[in-house]
């Protein structure tokens, strides 16, 4: 049998959440830890996003994505948590254990008492919306564009159409316009666009970058290269309108249209997935179903804010190290199940008892309602509401539960949306 | 002459507020409406007299771990000169190792604002 290199708790992913919850397990008592990262860098995407605006929740500054990833490295580093870099996981076995490859070691295979889910999300490529057209070079996501200007010091193309109009994509939008591209507008599918209203205002605006909303891209041109796309207009059933296409001259096609959780790794380790989200159904201490294997991060779900990251991941590291000293949360359980109008709810399953002031459920709805209520019922009814002003798909909705109601709580409990 | 109407996103919270400003003879903001709180006012009122944002970018390095430094404006600083601010940066070459915080380059495009380095690059093996 192969010779086992044993740990207590294994981190798989060296990005906002993995670092969070390596440095929260350490602060809670348990010293034997690794980080698997398989990029030459900790850090994650934080390292690419060189714009500003991370840490307002954290810090009550205005960081940009590589001084929020320094100061968990820098932390990690300090508390002699092991990075190892370089280091691709090929899978994680039920009974916990991780095989990973790297030119430094080779193949390890490292047994762990717990295990900490962190890989992240992957953007959604062109197969993923099933863009018809030509396939010439030139069509990129848009964080491959950012990892290519940011990191890598190139810029891919000289005019650019961005098609979806999530944050990476607004964000570009503004990053190719300071890099002397000719951005010649974001097209969006739906009738609002999912990214923050600061990066519309900041990264649109400010450039004069149009934002064609109703709109999505028909074909791709080009033998080699891109040349052009043809864009058009879209009916209430998002089918284009005959008449309404355009060719668009560009070099580069951007596409920002969605994040998946990345969590290839957990199917191997038969943890349970949200067919929904493509994420992950977590307890309230982050447990999977998996005994022993917990998950943070946007492999969970996707967040709109790494702070929200970092807090979720400090929960995971927490509790991981508790279950490795065998503080392991038992007693009754009730499932947390959305309903009319609510995507998904993190956790999905929540203990009754604990030592605790509030739980918080994180949820995201299926499209924008306007002065609308947030319910949430138990068997007997409804237990607690919270109006909103607006709830859309693209921010993030947070919403805390008193202890005293969890534990008087009869059955499941609903979340749902009431206009 | 007189300033015409403007209308302004607010970017303080997902509400987005469309704030309409009009402005009087002596080009002074006249009224405003469509805020539902004081940060709409705070924020139109500086997008109209003297807006200013911080400007990230990066700069290239000679013998580091990486080949780009990530930075970003000390400051904000006025909106009208971000693209000749980042022609400037593109210009500026520095030597590894570089820290958080380091200041790569001290007047940015006359504004006085610094440019500081917003990551670690260690010098190449």
């Amino acid at each position: 049998m192969e010779n086992y290199v044993y740990k207590d708790i294994v981190i798989v992913g060296g990005g906002p959440a993995g670092l969070a919850a390596a440095i929260s397990a350490k602060n809670n008592g348990v010293d034997d830890i690794v980080i698997l990262e398989r990029d030459k860098y900790a850090g994650g995407v934080l390292r690419q996003c060189i714009h500003d605006g991370f840490g307002l929740q954290m810090f009550g500054e205005r960081l940009t994505g590589p001084e929020y990833a320094a100061r968990y490295e820098d932390k990690a580093n300090e508390l002699g948590i092991e990075i190892k870099l370089n280091t691709f996981v090929l899978d994680i076995s039920e009974d916990k254990v991780v095989r990973a490859i790297s030119p430094e070691d080779g193949v390890v295979y490292y047994k762990a008492k717990a295990v900490v889910l962190a890989m992240g999300c992957r953007e959604k490529p062109r197969p993923g919306i099933m863009l018809p057209g030509q396939r010439p070079a030139g069509v990129y996501t848009a964080g491959l564009v950012q990892r290519l200007i940011n990191i890598d010091g190139f810029v891919p193309g000289k005019e650019a159409v961005i098609l979806g109009s999530g944050d990476i994509g607004l964000i570009m939008a503004r990053r190719l316009t300071l890099e002397g591209v000719k951005v010649k507008g974001v097209y969006e599918l739906m009738s609002f666009s999912s990214g923050l209203k600061r990066n519309i205002v900041q990264c649109l605006d400010d450039f004069g970058i149009p934002l064609y909303l109703d709109h999505t891209v028909t074909d791709i041109h080009g033998k080699d290269r891109v040349t052009g796309v043809t864009v058009a207009k879209v009916d209430e059933n998002k089918k284009p309108i005959p008449g309404t296409e355009q060719i668009i001259d560009c070099d580069m096609l951007v596409l920002s249209v969605g994040l998946i959780p990345e969590n290839e790794l957990s199917k191997s380790a038969g943890v349970q997935l949200n067919n929904v989200t493509g994420g992950l159904f977590v307890d309230d201490t982050m447990s999977t179903n998996r005994d022993g294997i917990f998950a943070c991060g946007n492999v969970v779900h996707v967040h709109d804010l790494v702070d929200f990251v970092t807090i979720e991941s400090n929960n995971a590291g927490k509790c991981a190290a508790e279950y490795v000293k065998g503080q392991i949360f038992e007693g009754d359980t009730m499932n947390v199940i959305p309903t009319n109008g609510v995507r998904y709810v993190v956790p999905n399953k929540i203990h009754k008892q604990h030592d605790r002031k509030t739980v918080e459920l994180m949820f995201r709805v299926g499209r924008v309602y306007k002065n609308a209520k947030i319910v949430v019922s138990d068997s007997n009814g409804v237990m607690r509401s919270f109006n909103r002003n607006v709830l859309t798909p693209g921010e993030m909705e947070k919403i805390k539960l008193a202890q005293a109601d969890i534990a008087a709580a009869v059955g499941d409990i609903t979340v749902s949306i009431e206009e | 002459m007189k300033r015409e109407d403007v209308i302004i996103t607010c970017i303080a919270c997902p509400n987005g507020c469309d704030i309409k400003i009009t402005f009087g003879d002596d080009g002074n903001i006249a009224s405003m409406e469509g805020y539902k709180c004081k940060n709409g006012v705070t924020y139109a009122t500086a997008e109209v007299t003297a807006p200013e944002r911080i400007l990230t970018s990066s700069v290239a390095v000679v013998g580091g771990a990486f080949r780009l430094a990530s930075v970003k404006t000390q400051k904000p600083i006025p909106k009208a000169l971000l693209i000749d601010a980042v022609k400037e940066i593109a210009k500026v070459k520095v030597k590894a190792p570089i820290s958080v915080g380091d200041v790569l380059l001290e007047d940015l495009a006359g504004t006085g604002v610094q440019v500081v380095s917003t990551c670690n690059v260690q010098a190449e093996k």
